[in-house]
């Protein structure tokens, strides 16, 4: 520990706490949760304990700690809370897709979805391994945001599925390019505004000298509102709205962070508010979500039966305040998405709304422990960085909910971890990794210059 | 920098704060709302996810349960279903439930808390009950006579123990079978349509829902009202009776079907139905005497419950003379369910005393654990005792030397009265032929079945002698079934 005895004298000389003693009892508790839950749902359904049981939590067990160990070993001062809740909301997710299966015997995705959770630990630990320095990723910057806009183009030339094109599929595997493309925006805004924050925030033209509203010049501003529309259009094209509005609130809230200007944040909700109703009145695709939205139970009334947000809303009803018990709900009712877009369904009513109030906050821990990384970083990419990624889970989250629960129309979206979707959880495993990477920095390393193997 | 980070946490944490406030809208506030939507397929998932209970006749199960694997998962089956349909009705995950899959409903899907092992231990332990039985006071061999009696003929029987209301058979033909409606299938809705679309309304309980006029069987009740209010006191004095009789107030001339109604006895008028005596008789007893045995009887009480509830029988509250004279024959707009014509015959039978009828003997949880047993209840003291045992002498004749010979049993007194009921415009319908009777075994201390039968297309159109032919026969064997299985 040579920082310490390194550290000024002005500096109270404390030793950082590395508590990975406290991750890895979180992470039992987080497995021994998921494998309950697990034989819960076996035991409610056929009155056994199910056959996998063993197999199951022995998988998650040795996810979680593998995961465990490459911290303990590179990332030593990372926050203990991260890895346990990760684990804890994928366990979590992994019973809820197991329990659908239950319904749907032609169509098993838990095993899948337990392939996929490998391939984003395996990802999450060669990111903790590999990714010595954060701001390395800053070199990158522009590698990641030619990256994203080819990920997000390419899904055009496949075709379809349930109206929106945003899958490519190649053999029996279908991965979502979008998922992976957030995080390669949220490095470059985060690296783009870092280096710019001062010509972005101190420079440029008066508008309104009543209001004092200054705008960059639009040499700075230009590239990354050129590429923030870019993408919002692209999805707009592809009808993923439910990442277009992410990636939307993304910039937004960058820019603010990196500015201050509180401007920003009337020009973006202008900006959302004319987006939103060009595309709500051109788009019937949207325009349709938008009248769901405000008559849930407009297709019952015609004699139509409950569409999939009234069959969403039915099961939170009938979850009430502690729920039916896992797997003795009717969430299966909603139809084709209940194992993805409308995973949290089966949650309201299985868990009850204490089972979601608990979920939810599992989700804005997560968020806040992202944002105290940023708060505690010194470099401002890193900070930005930080921000970004917890305000990526935050958005999502609320998107998702929002709209399963009626409170903002609905747009397709993956609840991090806990929905079916491959690319979803590998992405948020992604974003946990560099989260935990940012937190170790935040935590325990001495700022110094950036060494150049990384 | 700081500042805004921690103004964009304040942000996410509101739109947390507003996901929760929202869940809470909808699983707390509204929840009660959504689960009542009628579009919202929880509760029949949850009703149809366990066996029904099963309806009982004489300890044997006559409905059951087939595990279909699908959403609604059990369908109802029926043993013998067309002959107990009146009974059971049918309980469909479409058309929903009727008769006494609908009236005892909660019971046998499980939801009345009367079923919980303790008082609200479901609501704290959510779980749900198994469904209960309802174990009925039917006798299979009475159920099978009076359906095998009515064959191909549209009709219907109603059989009742006279000293308790128990209802020993209750048969209904055409018939259906139930069991055509269980389940989803296209072929539920086929037979609904089907069902409904027929103009012999298989689905209608004749011997409980439907009315028709009583005929010459209503003088039992007229001679009840008119021994009671003294308007006759020697049932072999002769009656100051014409043939052929006009009615009061007007120029129409009532005759009669068989000779010597004039000034005859009202012994030999009961015996041979005369028309002019017993017309006259209900005039002369007079309208609020009449009504008054009516209404002791059960005529125009549309509150009985079976526990189904029984269509009400009609008897006109305000009429003239000429009217009442009608009425007193079973004519006019006077109606009567063969349920409430077997209650005149158990009156009879009982002292005069009527028992409230009943179908359900009691009500169990599936391990037989009593539930609720119906008792014996009497509804009304219908006519003097005294006056109920010149009519059980008079009804007796009937059966021994007038026109109901063909319910005659040996071994057994029987008492009985046949009515043929003319209807339609011109009564150019076919008429209703009706049989009510009671029968008590040799060696008993009192009678222990009353039957009515009503048989709507009579082949004979020779006034009384046709409920002496086509339902007597019926009542007879109804009552043998009864009288033979103790």
């Amino acid at each position: 520990m040579t920082r310490t005895a390194a550290a000024p004298p002005s500096v109270p000389a404390v030793r950082v706490p590395r508590r990975r003693g406290t991750e890895v009892a979180l992470i039992v508790v987080a497995v021994l949760l998921s494998v309950y839950g697990y034989c819960d749902v076996g035991l409610a359904k056929n009155g056994t304990v199910p056959p996998g049981a063993a197999g199951y939590g022995a998988g998650l067990g040795v996810l979680a700690l593998l995961a465990h160990l490459a911290v303990r070993f590179r990332a030593p001062y990372a926050d203990p809370l991260l890895l346990p809740i990760a684990v804890l909301l994928n366990g979590l997710g992994l019973v809820l897709i197991y329990r659908l299966d239950l319904e749907t015997p032609g169509d098993e995705a838990a095993p899948t979805q337990l392939v996929w959770s490998t391939v984003g630990v395996t990802l999450f630990i060669g990111v903790v391994l590999f990714l010595r320095d954060h701001r390395v990723l800053q070199r990158y910057a522009y590698i990641c945001v030619v990256a994203a806009l080819v990920l997000m183009i390419v899904p055009i030339f496949f075709p379809a599925v349930n109206g929106a094109r945003i899958w490519i599929r190649i053999g029996g595997f279908s991965i979502q390019p979008g998922e992976f493309a957030k995080i390669l925006l949220a490095i470059f805004f985060a690296s783009y505004l870092s280096a710019n924050r001062n010509a972005l925030a101190y420079t440029g033209r008066t508008v309104w000298k009543l209001t004092k509203l200054q705008l960059p010049t639009g040499r700075v501003l230009g590239p990354i509102v050129a590429i923030w529309l870019l993408s919002v259009g692209v999805l707009v094209l592809e009808r993923d709205l439910g990442t277009s509005l992410l990636f939307f609130g993304l910039f937004v809230i960058l820019l603010y962070v990196a500015t201050g200007r509180t401007g920003w944040i009337a020009v973006g909700l202008v900006l959302a508010g004319v987006g939103a109703y060009t595309v709500g009145s051109l788009e019937p695709h949207v325009h349709s979500r938008v009248e769901d939205w405000l008559h849930p139970f407009a297709s019952i009334d015609a004699g139509e039966g409950p569409n999939q947000l009234a069959q969403s809303l039915f099961a939170f009803a009938a979850g009430g305040m502690l729920g039916t018990g896992l797997g003795l709900g009717h969430s299966i009712l909603i139809g084709f998405a209940a194992k993805s877009d409308f995973i949290l369904a089966t949650a309201g009513e299985e868990l009850g709304l204490a089972g979601l109030a608990a979920i939810f906050l599992l989700y804005a821990l997560l968020v806040e422990r992202g944002y105290r990384a940023g708060l505690a970083l010194r470099d401002a990419f890193g900070r930005l960085l930080a921000v970004g990624l917890a305000s990526i889970v935050a958005l999502q989250v609320f998107v998702i909910a929002g709209g399963v629960t009626g409170l903002i129309p609905l747009t397709g979206m993956a609840m991090p971890f806990l929905a079916q979707g491959g690319s979803s959880v590998v992405t948020n495993w992604i974003i946990v990794a560099l989260l935990i990477r940012l937190s170790d920095s935040a935590r325990g390393q001495p700022v110094g210059p950036l060494k150049e193997a990384a | 920098m700081t500042r805004y980070i921690r103004h964009a946490a304040a942000f996410c944490a509101l739109l947390l704060i507003a996901l929760l406030v929202n869940a809470t809208r909808v699983q707390v506030v509204q929840a009660e709302h959504f689960d009542k939507n009628s579009a919202n397929r929880r509760q029949a998932i949850v009703r149809f996810g366990q066996p029904r209970g099963d309806i009982l006749v004489e300890g044997h199960t006559v409905t059951g349960s087939k595990d279909t694997g699908e959403q609604l998962r059990y369908e109802r089956t029926y043993r013998n279903g067309p002959l107990y349909a009146p009974v059971t009705g049918y309980a469909s995950q479409v058309y929903g439930t009727s008769l006494l899959e609908n009236a005892e409903d909660d019971i046998l899907s499980g939801t009345d808390p009367m079923l919980a092992p303790l008082p609200l231990w479901n609501d704290i332990s959510r779980a749900q009950n198994p469904g209960g039985m309802v174990r009925t006071t039917i006798k299979a061999a009475a159920q099978q006579a009076a359906y095998a009696g009515l064959g191909g003929k549209k009709g219907a029987v109603a059989a009742i123990e006279p000293s308790t209301g128990k209802i020993l058979a209750l048969v209904s033909t055409p018939s259906y079978d139930p069991e055509r409606l269980s389940g989803t299938s296209e072929s539920v809705a086929r037979s609904w349509a089907s069902l409904n679309g027929s103009t012999d309304k298989p689905m209608l309980n004749r011997a409980i829902r439907q009315t028709y006029p009583p005929g010459s069987t209503f003088k039992v009740v007229t001679a009840a009202a008119a021994l009671d209010a003294g308007t006759v006191t020697d049932l072999d004095a002769a009656t100051k009776s014409p043939v052929p009789y006009t009615l009061p107030g007007t120029s129409t001339q009532l005759t009669n079907e068989v000779e010597g109604c004039k000034n005859a006895t009202l012994r030999y008028a009961f015996e041979w139905s005369c028309n002019t005596v017993f017309a006259k008789l209900g005039a002369d007893t007079g309208l609020d005497d009449m009504l008054d045995t009516a209404r002791n009887f059960g005529f125009n009480d549309s509150g009985l419950k079976i526990p189904s509830s029984v269509a009400a029988s009609n008897f006109d509250t305000s009429m003239d003379k000429a009217q009442l004279a009608l009425s007193a024959i079973g004519q006019y707009d006077t109606r009567a369910t063969p349920l409430q014509m077997a209650m005149v015959s158990a009156a009879v039978a009982n002292g005069g005393q009527v028992q409230s009828p009943n179908l359900v003997d009691e009500t169990t949880t599936d391990d037989g654990d009593v539930v609720r047993n119906t008792g014996t209840k009497s509804l009304h003291q219908a006519m003097n005792p005294a006056t109920a045992m010149q009519l059980r002498d008079m009804m007796t004749d009937v059966v021994k030397e007038g026109t109901g010979g063909n319910a005659a049993i040996p071994g057994a007194t029987v008492g009985g009265k046949t009515g043929t009921a003319q209807h339609g415009i011109d009564n150019s319908g076919t008429p209703y032929a009706w049989f009510i009777s009671w029968a008590q075994k040799s060696g008993e201390a009192q009678p222990s079945v009353a039957v009515a039968v009503v048989v709507e297309d009579a082949a004979a159109d020779r006034g009384d002698i046709s409920g002496g032919g086509s339902a007597a026969p019926v009542a007879k064997a109804v009552m043998e079934a009864v009288l033979s299985g103790g």
